[in-house]
């Protein structure tokens, strides 16, 4: 049986961490001020392994690679927007370029992917942070879509000795996955339902948000869930849509720019590939509507009942 | 007795500085004639401080070991001025002589800014305001190991400007890196302008002060003020980082490029190369 509470991505993957650092002196959070319950029982038990920089992503960054540098395994903390682009060149200087040379253990993890931090406004949106990550070599990008992953992402980063960015959710989200499913993290995906000659292809949020729509949509679709980015077998991922005749990608980022959409067709494309694309996302342009995550949702069409509309939509 | 012995031995280190400093100049200058494409006048400033640094016994290494855990740690923040390591890095073994003679040709290692690709160069530079904040992680971890090695990071004062580096200040100071020693190749001059009519910095060390660091101001062609500097930074006991302001002439040692406010981008010929290599022979 899977565990059916609600909880936090982060309280989930801090949880794990804090398990670990009991074990192993050799882990470090760095936060850019930016906090958490489950990390708040980590800096009362090891206060000298969890370092607040202030306010101030490219330091925590830069202080987390010299810590890898000396062997050290650091998590960089912060809001996901700012931890992905305020620091993007600390990123590709420092890790991203560095890892190509040497084995650097330095996780970067963003609360608030997509439109978590739907009520504070575009600077708190993240639309952008799979685009940017994904394009930089040796980076490993993580999208979890439940608490449960997250914290197996958790688990696998204490021995992945690459940079990583792990994107959670910031809002309590209940368990997809059935106990021991994924089976194998490096896979990056996971066939969560199948049926119909439609695929929706989501990540993060919007596989739950995709898995309820398709609780209505009576089997007509399946669901795959692309919870990393890099690592991802590319060639097990296409053998899993060429079942279908369409795919329906579902993310909360901008349409045609580089993220999960650009992915999909990018594959298909290298196995030219007979198989519709209907992306759906956020079309060029900042939210400054105010409204909680499902009216945002509802603005960019990719609430359940957009969904909906897309698996039903005949292929072009 | 005891001070006749210091000040002889310290009047042979002096003139051995002295030397290898004349030497890693030359060399320099003798890898710009062949690869024009590297910053010849920000590389000159820094001379007297790289050789004093290797040569000085003040930075523990093994070149038979680049990775040796008990090294210090040496970050070239600035890293488009510090070609000058090349020579000093082929001298101690890191790296072989011949390989000078492939600066920036194809297939070589050695490119216009020192990487980490290369023995004994400890991070990805070039790219401003990283080296200090990298060093202050790698200072917290040598603290975590109980480790006495030091990390030493030379900045130039036109990269003072990225914040960044303030950032770094900040939590250095706070963290009381004590471990840390940071050198501003203080010449004055940035790419467009003189740093004073950019951002103005003075007086760069009370600022570090008030950041709680140990800070002073030297001369940074005075190789004997530089060694002094540093053997107070080994020797403190305070809970404070260091920093050494080296004041210093971009382009030392060529009077076309020390006159030149602009002179970072400015290239020598074969022929000029020659003539400033022979003057400093």
């Amino acid at each position: 049986m899977s565990d059916t509470r609600s909880m936090t991505m982060r309280d989930a993957f801090f949880d794990r961490l804090l398990e670990a650092m009991r074990q192993h002196e050799n882990i470090f959070i760095v936060t850019d001020d930016f906090g958490a319950p489950a990390l708040d029982k980590i800096r009362s038990e090891f206060g000298d392994r969890f370092i607040n920089v202030g306010i101030a992503e490219q330091s925590a960054v830069n202080v987390a690679t010299g810590l890898a540098i000396e062997g050290f395994t650091t998590y960089a903390f912060g809001i996901a927007g700012f931890m992905s682009m305020r620091c993007y060149e600390q990123i590709r200087t420092n890790l991203s370029m560095a890892a190509q040379v040497r084995p650097l253990n330095v996780n970067i993890v963003g609360v608030g992917a997509g439109l978590s931090y739907d009520l504070s406004g575009p600077s708190h949106h993240c639309l952008e942070d799979i685009t940017l990550m994904r394009l930089l070599p040796h980076l490993e990008v993580f999208s979890p879509s439940d608490w449960a992953l997250a914290a197996r992402v958790a688990e696998r980063s204490l021995h992945s000795h690459r940079p990583k960015y792990i994107r959670l959710d910031s809002k309590p989200v209940t368990n997809l996955y059935q106990d021991g499913a994924p089976a194998d993290l490096e896979d990056g995906f996971c066939e969560l339902a199948h049926g119909g000659d439609t695929c929706v292809v989501a990540t993060g949020f919007m596989t739950q948000v995709s898995q309820r729509a398709l609780a209505q949509s009576a089997g007509r679709a399946g669901l795959v869930d692309v919870f990393a980015f890099r690592p991802l077998n590319e060639d097990r991922l296409f053998r899993t849509l060429e079942k279908y005749r369409r795919v329906v990608t579902v993310e909360e980022g901008f349409l045609n720019r580089g993220g999960l959409d650009s992915m999909i067709v990018g594959l298909l494309a290298r196995h030219d590939a007979r198989i519709a694309v209907r992306a759906l996302g956020v079309n060029d342009h900042y939210l400054f509507e105010v409204g909680n995550r499902a009216h945002l949702h509802q603005l960019c069409g990719i609430d359940e009942r957009g969904i909906l509309q897309a698996i039903a939509a005949p292929a072009a | 007795m005891a001070n006749d012995v210091k000040e002889i031995a310290d009047a042979a280190l002096l003139a051995r500085l002295k030397e290898k400093a004349a030497w890693v100049r030359r060399e320099t200058l003798k890898i710009h004639g062949i690869a024009p494409e590297t910053r010849i006048a920000s590389s000159l400033s820094a001379v007297e401080v790289l050789a004093t640094l290797y040569y000085g016994g003040w930075l523990r290494f093994d070149p038979r070991q680049p990775q040796w855990e008990g090294r210090d740690r040496f970050i070239a923040s600035k890293g488009h001025g510090c070609i000058a390591l090349y020579p000093i890095l082929a001298d101690l073994g890191f790296i072989g002589r011949e390989e000078l003679a492939t600066v920036c040709k194809p297939g070589s290692r050695l490119g216009g800014i020192p990487d980490m690709q290369i023995p004994g160069i400890e991070t990805t530079n070039g790219s401003l305001g990283h080296g200090l904040g990298v060093a202050c992680g790698i200072a917290v971890g040598l603290r975590q190991k109980r480790s006495d090695a030091r990390v030493y990071v030379v900045c130039g004062d036109g990269e003072l400007c990225e914040g960044s580096i303030w950032e770094a200040v900040m939590f250095a100071g706070q963290q009381g890196l004590s471990n840390l020693t940071l050198i501003v190749d203080y010449n004055g001059i940035s790419m467009l302008d003189y740093c004073r009519n950019i951002i103005n910095l003075e007086p760069l060390d009370r600022k570090l002060r008030e950041f709680q660091w140990d800070a002073v101001t030297v001369d940074g062609h005075d190789l004997g003020a530089v060694h002094r500097a540093l053997a107070d930074g080994r020797q403190s006991s305070t809970s404070r980082p260091q920093a050494i302001v080296a004041r210093t002439v971009k382009g030392k040692g060529v009077p076309s490029l020390e006159s030149d406010v602009l002179c970072h981008v400015k290239t020598l010929n074969a022929q000029q190369v020659a003539e400033a290599v022979g003057r400093l022979s």
